[in-house]
């Protein structure tokens, strides 16, 4: 007996109300494959991401997450055996074009890494050299405004301001995620890739690091790998689950963690055998 | 559906359904009696009904507690998260379900000594009989996590309503030709009222069940028969 119900139906509504406009999709990914040599690690993945939300991307160790996640700011491209095949586009635009400009491209989608990676120089000079490479400030004074902006966005200022000579390296390791995440933000990005950005943090540090992706996604769109079923359901707003190299299934995170269409991610968000 | 890898969880979502299955038993039992009670006039059998309720009442705080623990243990989610909640709501309707059952038992111990009318009886036999099945339909469906048949007991209550409204006038026609019998007419309309309620808590259970294995709730538009509430004597 099936008693599966048509869950499309329970997807909120995204009812535009007049003089609103809809949400925009950000990033959309259109039959992306991956192969690494003859290996395929992605297998025709169809996505959008909706405009200043947080998407996180769950599954289990080599379901292809993180393999997709470097899709968006083709970090793949500097792994010589990877091949991607499909279109990404970033608000409109095929990122895979032979035109495109991949160092632009970085700094329009940034990205954060599992352990915090500071530059061993300033704390100053960690977040400056994002905006000096690109040419994005004009003077030392618009240089150190973005600096000062950036540390803001991040919720560290106030914790480093009288130490921004200092080694971001000294920092303790929440302070330094919190560093590569002004960091990313300093070069003025549409969409910031977030890779385990608190499995080497502590839940106090986790919970800063939280709350200042609920903060950031008023600005960006914000795509998040986490192995923390939990974390992702604290965090974003829509959820896609991968196994296998297939996205399985995506929708609203309330959905995702409450009733699952597919038993694949409904065995893997409760811990089963699959 | 698959074991969860940590088995102990596994263990404990069975132990949930455990509890329910024993509490639903106690109140099928609770209720059976209580009425038996009242038909035979029977103080004795009306006390060991109230006795049972500390019985449904210490399993909801055991398998509150359960539940307390587990959500701050296993972070439960999905189909785990919606069995939890169910248990618990399930567990609060059929505790409520208990007490229902041992106010009717306390009004057969009041009654005791008296002699209702047979007429009257074969009308609250009638709801207790309703009121019974439909508890023992909504937990057959909890243990088969069978949506659909939860669905026709959630609809079955109106034979409830009915009989109901039924009984509520007779006893009122009773009570008007003949105003010694208000005392215990009194308390045959409220066990009446009792095994109605006992009726909704059913349908509650019903709704739960739908939930936990469609995962959306049940439309609230349940026809609804009991018109008691809005009743008026007519003095002619």
């Amino acid at each position: 007996m099936d008693q599966r119900v048509d869950t499309s139906l329970l997807e909120p509504q995204r009812v535009v109300l007049p003089g609103e406009a809809a949400p925009e999709t950000e990033v959309a990914a259109r039959g992306v494959s991956v192969h690494y040599g003859a290996k395929q690690a992605l297998f025709d993945v169809d996505l959008d991401v909706p405009k200043n939300s947080v998407m996180s991307l769950i599954g289990p160790s080599g379901c292809g997450k993180s393999t997709f996640l470097r899709c968006i700011n083709r970090m793949n491209d500097v792994i010589d055996i990877a091949r991607v095949s499909g279109r990404i586009e970033l608000e409109g635009k095929n990122i895979y074009d032979a035109d495109l400009d991949v160092v632009e491209l970085r700094a329009r989608v940034g990205m954060v890494f599992q352990k915090p990676n500071p530059f061993p120089k300033s704390i100053y000079e960690n977040i400056a050299y994002g905006p000096r490479i690109h040419g994005i400030t004009a003077s030392k004074a618009d240089l150190d405004a973005l600096v000062e902006d950036s540390l803001r966005r991040a919720g560290l200022f106030d914790e480093v301001k009288d130490r921004l000579q200092e080694p971001g390296t000294g920092l303790s390791g929440g302070q330094q995620q919190r560093l590569c995440i002004a960091r990313a933000i300093a070069t003025r990005p549409d969409v910031i890739l977030m890779d385990e950005p608190c499995s080497a943090l502590d839940p106090i540090a986790t919970a800063i690091v939280e709350e200042l992706i609920d903060e950031l996604r008023a600005n960006y769109t914000i795509m998040i790998v986490t192995h923390s079923m939990q974390q992702a359901a604290r965090v974003s707003q829509r959820t896609a689950f991968f196994h296998l190299g297939y996205l399985v299934e995506e929708g609203d995170t309330n959905r995702i963690f409450t009733n699952p269409t597919d038993p694949r991610t409904q065995d893997y968000i409760t811990g089963r055998t699959g | 559906m698959q074991d969860h890898i940590v088995s102990a969880y596994s263990a404990e979502l069975e132990l949930l359904d455990t509890k329910i299955a024993t509490m639903g038993g106690l109140a099928e039992q609770m209720l059976g009696r209580s009425f038996e009670a009242l038909e035979r006039r029977d103080p004795d059998l009306a006390a060991s009904v109230v006795e049972r309720d500390q019985d449904i009442d210490d399993l909801q705080t055991e398998l509150e507690e359960q539940v307390v623990q587990m959500i701050a243990r296993r972070q439960p989610m999905a189909n785990d998260l919606r069995q939890i909640m169910a248990a618990t709501k399930i567990a609060g309707d059929l505790e409520r379900s208990g007490d229902l059952a041992k106010n009717i038992a306390k009004r057969a111990a009041a009654i005791a000594d008296q002699s209702p009318p047979m007429p009257l009886i074969s009308g609250l036999r009638r709801m207790s009989e309703l009121a019974m099945r439909q508890l023992k339909d909504v937990l057959d469906a909890y243990a088969e996590r069978d949506a659909h048949s939860a669905v026709a007991a959630w609809r079955n209550d109106e034979q409830i309503d009915a009989t109901y409204n039924s009984v509520f006038r007779e006893l009122l026609t009773y009570m008007m030709e003949d105003p010694r019998t208000i005392g215990m007419c009194t308390h045959l309309l409220f066990a009446a009222k009792n095994l109605e309620r006992v009726g909704d808590h059913a349908t509650n259970i019903a709704e739960t069940i739908h939930f936990l294995v469609i995962g959306d709730p049940l439309p609230n538009d349940r026809p609804k028969g009991d018109t008691t509430s809005t009743t008026l004597i007519r003095h002619s």
